[in-house]
């Protein structure tokens, strides 16, 4: 455990926010629009999944911006455009400036080392054929960073101790192993290629609580040892605010809410940001025997076909006769809290 | 209130060619008429096979329940013939899985799923069995309950098709329902709106609830008793307020403070679990969870500890119970 480390776990204040002004990536007006065809031999596009529809934000060196929603939300697949593993419809997605969505696959290749990720599930993101040293210096030896193979053999047991598993691993396959040390292995694995930006997506809802606040305390460290920036993209509103800096919540493939963590969490404004923190069990029979329950009616409707106006207003309490028309504007409420909501 | 259901001792092992697994080893507890129940525990830990075993589901070979019994209502289920364990299952009582999406039949019709018990228990005929199964449709709250006859599971979406397990669960008017992960597919406000589904409809019949999960935040609001399980064992029983309140194990200590919380001030770090949970096929002498066990002392290494009154009805399986509070161990 590094100095840095044992330092952090004396303190008892909540962890430093740092107020990083400069951006790394900025998403602006992102659309993913997935065709819906018919026809075999002659295929015929006959609608548009709308998975993300016009979102824009920012993410800042060293933050973790947390990406919250329920699923088919929009918020996986946004991670996804911005590793360029699904080619946007429309928008642009900057790194340090460039527009991702204009290089090719030549020109995307050293930007691939920069941008990294975490998948959700341990058991289908490793190779069940490759012995986990093999798993961590694949990207070593495709980037050709480590040409020479004792020296990524040497750097594979490095990334094993900066996870925290034994160097024994090395020759084990994934299925000896268990679901939390399985997804050290992909933080191993993302860590890699001495990445700048980390895409976790649902990276520890897959695990058991015991095990979940281990990973969650990992990620934390790596953030802070190697200055990383993470995108966070979880259903677990809790897990959220511990680690991140920022809030964006989705409904839908529309952005409805974004805040620093505290403003978010401590004053909600959209409807579905308030229903969503409503709906989530305190592990405390008192609290929750007093708390009132406001559950929202209604499930997510499909995005092939998205409600008019605000996508929302069939679900909300505060929905008038406007929210079915117009479309409601993202506005900067408070400095740095915004809302896409007409009726807060 | 009476006693409806008691499981004494009960014991369920998988022979495996890695060894024998001790996948439930010897719990009991009790259900009462009415009364919710939750069974908590991480991956592994045995919660689902204590319920399975409670209907014989366990799969055998290589499964089998090698000791204990299981008391519904005066009868010992382990006694019983396979024909009459069949008319236990779903009439007395039902369960509800966890998986909504592989749990429903994806080649027969949303009306069949549900008039197939009603006919085969209750002897209903076509006419009644529909009428009765718009009736449930309608109670668990899916709209146009008339035309989901005829639909298909892959029509629905995952918390619809949650309610049609409950619809079915429900058909017979159980004595005793049994959730095993109801809610762990779904969203958190589809989960909100299940779980106070289950409440009211439980509520309303009478009907005993048996809630098994990982997330101890689902049964706070819930359970009236809440049993936790370690290694196959129960480590610790009590009503909710004694567990979440004055816990007295040190593994549900460690449970409830490893999460973060969001009516708590945010920590600087999270006090993990330290380790893994163990292997089943390999538990040596001693408490199974004192490799991880911060508050272990020498005696925990050879004798593994029994449940033991420390409150009206509050248990707990460690040597070190009485030294415990909630903010950790008083040293004496």
């Amino acid at each position: 455990m590094s100095e840095a480390t044992v330092a952090r776990m004396s303190e008892s204040a909540p962890s430093p926010r740092p107020a990083l002004q400069e951006n790394l990536i900025e998403v602006k007006n992102l659309k993913m629009h997935f065709p819906v065809t018919e026809g075999i031999i002659i295929p015929k596009v006959v609608a548009h999944v709308k998975a993300v529809d016009g979102i824009s934000f920012n993410i800042r060196k060293g933050e973790t911006l947390g990406l919250v929603g329920e699923s088919g939300c929009g918020k996986t697949t946004t991670g996804r455009c911005i590793l360029q593993l699904e080619k946007a419809t429309a928008g642009e997605i900057l790194y340090n400036g460039v527009n991702l969505n204009n290089l090719g696959s030549k020109a995307m290749v050293p930007y691939r080392q920069k941008i990294q990720v975490i998948f959700q599930d341990p058991y289908s993101s490793l190779n069940p054929r490759m012995k986990i040293g093999d798993i961590l210096s694949e990207p070593m030896r495709v980037h050709n960073v480590i040409p020479d193979r004792r020296d990524r053999d040497k750097r594979v047991l490095e990334l094993l101790n900066v996870v925290g598993l034994s160097p024994r691993f090395a020759d084990r396959y994934p299925h000896e192993m268990s679901g939390g040390q399985r997804q050290r292995v992909g933080i191993a694995r993302a860590l890699a290629m001495n990445p700048d930006f980390i895409v976790c997506d649902e990276a520890v809802s897959a695990l058991d609580v015991s095990i979940q606040a281990q990973v969650i305390n990992l990620l934390e460290d790596l953030r802070d040892e190697f200055g990383l920036t993470y995108l966070f993209i979880a259903h677990d509103l809790s897990v959220v605010r511990h680690l991140c800096h920022r809030v964006a919540v989705m409904y839908l493939g529309k952005m409805v809410e974004l805040a620093d963590c505290d403003e978010l969490f401590d004053n909600p404004m959209h409807p579905y940001t308030k229903a969503l923190l409503n709906a989530v069990p305190i592990p405390d029979p008192t609290i929750e025997s007093r708390r009132e329950h406001k559950i929202i009616k209604g499930e997510i409707p499909s995005p092939i076909n998205p409600p008019s106006g605000c996508v929302f207003h069939p679900r909300c309490e505060l929905a008038v006769d406007g929210c079915k028309k117009a479309v409601p504007e993202f506005r900067e409420l408070r400095p740095g809290h915004w809302v896409a909501c007409t009726e807060v | 209130m009476t006693t409806l259901l008691e499981i004494e001792g009960l014991q369920t092992q998988f022979f495996t060619s890695a060894g024998v697994v001790k996948a439930v080893d010897g719990i009991s507890y009790t259900v009462g008429a009415g009364e919710t129940v939750a069974v908590v525990g991480e991956s592994g830990c045995g919660k689902s096979v204590s319920a399975l075993s409670i209907l014989r589901l366990v799969a055998d070979p290589p499964g089998k329940i090698v000791g204990g019994s299981i008391r519904f209502e005066g009868r010992d289920l382990l006694q019983l013939s396979d024909e009459e364990m069949r008319s236990v299952r779903g009439n007395d009582i039902a369960m509800v899985f966890q998986e909504p999406m592989t749990s429903l039949n994806p080649v027969l019709s949303i009306g069949m799923q549900i008039t197939e018990t009603l006919q085969h228990h209750l002897g209903m005929s076509d006419e009644e069995a529909n009428a009765r199964a718009v009736e449930l449709l309608g109670m668990v709250g899916i709209s146009e309950p008339q035309r989901r006859l005829s639909q298909y599971p892959h029509h629905l979406s995952g918390g619809m098709r949650q309610r049609v397990m409950i619809a079915i669960a429900l058909a017979c008017e159980p004595k005793l329902i049994i959730a095993d992960e109801p809610t762990t597919a779904l969203d958190v406000t589809i989960q909100a709106q299940i779980l106070e589904l289950m409440k009211n409809l439980t509520r309303q019949f009478g009907v005993a609830l048996i809630i098994i999960t990982h997330n101890l935040g689902v049964v706070a609001r819930y359970a009236d008793r809440v049993n936790v399980m370690y290694a196959g064992k129960i480590i610790e029983t009590g009503t909710a307020a004694d567990v979440y309140h004055n816990p007295r194990h040190p593994y549900t200590l460690a449970l409830l403070k490893s999460v973060p919380r969001l009516d708590l001030p945010r920590q600087a770090k999270l006090d993990p679990v330290e380790g893994q949970p163990p292997d089943l096929a390999r538990l040596g002498a001693g408490c199974p969870f004192r490799p991880r066990c911060r508050y272990a002392v020498a005696r925990c290494e050879q004798e593994n500890p029994a449940l033991e009154q420390i409150g009206p009805q509050h248990y707990s399986a460690c040597w070190e119970k009485n030294s415990l509070t909630s903010a950790g161990k008083v040293v004496s």
